[in-house]
């Protein structure tokens, strides 16, 4: 009875407004199954964070909403994830336009070999041919916003993998935001970096969330605490609790998710 | 436990590091006769007529490889314009959609080619062209050197595209880049070094073939006239007049062997100097 609610109410209080509604999502890796009926909503401009132990999967669930997998021909989705009423894992979806509206920073710093510069213009110059004082423009504005100007500014032309780990995941956040997406998903952006670096890009979601719908991956759970206004817990593929952050963190309604976020295991 | 003596085991390792660097002494020691060899009885025929004129009969003085040398140019041009740009695709096939049985095949075909011997080639090229057009030719040369250098382009090209990481991929199709603008912007880009290191050393490895040009470019005494007539080239021309009874022509034959050698090591070092300066960038 409480599984009909879910398929087909919000799991979100009713004010706030979803940006991608997951409904019995699962995932194979050829035969391998690897997320079981996963049902999450997620809200519009706020941050979403997926916890849970080392395999429980909320990678491969993250990796759906940009379509990520199907670069492998023997990994497939089924379900739904509606994003602004189109159902994304549809045969007919347009993955690059997708993807300009789905941005990704990864567990580890991606820095194209080339220059700061080119690498946060890499993305704007796919999408549109802009003169060059505007190009700039988009480029300054874009690593304003990944808080990173002021540490580059003097060397854009710089190669983008001579930065520090902290400074090249906050290139890549500026990359990502530099092609105005709606949603950024964020694989455990800060999981090789040092807590400097990762207070930083704490601090810089938290800023993000105005204008982007954030998700993010991580297995730190303070984090998830710190920066997440909602948190779905995964355990063994399925989405055990999903909820209000505070809630999830103080008055959990499943075992499992209690034992995990009081550190009885994972 | 039984005891070892440390004396014994010291001796051991000591017997072990001789026999190793005796070894690779031998192996230099050859590498640098050859060398000195090489660059004693050629150096004193390299001048600037060396490098301008043609050839002079035997007995009269002076003259010069200018046709062969050039000639070599020609036909190693023609083989790089040819042998490069199909072994960079076939090897970015390879790569990125060769997983499946037709990928595995032509693999396979291209790690045959690769030890396939020259003179194979030669003979096949003479076949297709020498014989239908009834000429040997310089473009026929160049041909038989692009086979050749075919599977080793496409096989370098095949290993350092799979060395750029998955996570440099994702990350350009996550930006919404198409496939092919992700491979050429930053797969190329991020390889660039290692494949200009192996196309060059293609190039110095087919500049030295002299079997499959007897059968195809044959040689001349003359400047390369035409791509459809036989062009003079350093390789058979040294063949040529180290096995002549003259003393001149032996010693232009050593010209030509030395200038080879100091041409294909300045590619190795080259190539050398890309790749180091490629792993500080």
């Amino acid at each position: 009875m409480e599984k009909m609610r879910e398929k087909t109410k919000t799991l979100l209080p009713d004010h706030v407004p979803v940006k991608i509604r997951v409904r019995n999502l699962n995932f194979y890796y050829g035969k391998f199954q690897a997320l079981f009926d996963n049902n999450v909503d997620i809200a519009e401009r706020q941050v979403t964070a997926f916890i849970g132990p080392s395999g429980c999967g909320k990678s491969t669930h993250i990796r759906t909403y940009n379509r990520m997998f199907s670069l492998y021909p023997d990994q497939r989705a089924t379900g739904e994830i509606i994003m602004d009423g189109q159902n994304i894992l549809g045969d007919d979806v347009d993955l690059i336009e997708l993807r300009t509206r789905v941005g990704m920073v990864f567990q580890k710093p991606t820095p194209f070999p080339m220059s700061i510069f080119d690498n946060v213009a890499y993305g704007i110059k796919l999408k549109a041919k802009l003169p060059k004082n505007e190009l700039e423009a988009r480029v300054e504005e874009a690593l304003k916003g990944a808080a990173l100007w002021d540490e580059v500014k003097d060397h854009l032309h710089a190669l983008g993998t001579d930065l520090s780990g902290g400074q090249q995941q906050r290139l890549c956040i500026a990359r990502a935001i530099a092609v105005e997406p709606e949603v950024i998903l964020m694989d455990e952006p800060c999981s090789a970096l040092d807590p400097v670096a990762t207070y930083k890009v704490e601090e810089l979601i938290d800023r993000l969330k105005e204008r982007f719908t954030i998700v993010i991956v991580t297995h730190n759970m303070q984090q998830a605490a710190r920066v997440s206004n909602y948190t779905a817990f995964f355990y063994l593929g399925r989405c055990v609790e999903f909820g209000p952050t505070e809630k999830i963190f103080t008055a959990p309604s499943e075992k499992e998710t209690e034992d995990y976020i009081t550190g009885r295991f994972g | 436990m039984k005891k070892r003596s440390p004396t014994l085991r010291k001796a051991k390792n000591l017997l072990a590091l001789l026999s190793a660097g005796l070894s690779a002494a031998i192996g230099i020691f050859f590498l640098i006769w050859i060398l000195w060899e090489i660059t004693d009885k050629g150096i004193s025929s390299i001048n600037w007529e060396f490098f301008t004129e043609l050839p002079t009969p035997p007995g009269e003085p002076g003259g010069g490889l200018g046709n062969a040398i050039l000639g070599s140019v020609i036909i190693t041009l023609i083989a790089t314009l040819l042998g490069v740009p199909i072994g960079v695709l076939a090897g970015t096939y390879l790569a990125e959609f060769g997983h499946g049985k037709f990928g595995g095949l032509i693999r396979f075909i291209t790690n045959t080619f690769v030890s396939a011997p020259s003179i194979v080639v030669g003979v096949f090229v003479y076949a297709i062209m020498v014989v239908p057009m009834k000429n040997f030719s310089g473009l026929a040369g160049g041909v038989s050197l692009g086979i050749i250098m075919l599977p080793v382009v496409t096989r370098t090209t095949e290993e350092i595209l799979r060395l750029v990481p998955v996570g440099l991929r994702e990350a350009a199709l996550a930006l919404g880049a198409p496939y092919w603008k992700m491979i050429v912007s930053i797969v190329y880009r991020a390889a660039r070094t290692g494949m200009i290191t192996g196309i060059i050393l293609a190039v110095a490895r087919v500049s030295g073939e002299t079997a499959p040009l007897l059968f195809t470019a044959l040689n001349s005494p003359y400047w390369p006239s035409g791509l459809t007539e036989p062009m003079a080239n350093l390789t058979v021309t040294i063949f040529n007049y180290a096995m002549s009874p003259y003393e001149d022509w032996q010693a232009k034959a050593w010209g030509g062997a030395f200038l080879i050698t100091i041409a294909i090591l300045a590619l190795n070092i080259f190539s050398r100097f890309l790749a180091q300066r490629g792993t500080k960038g």
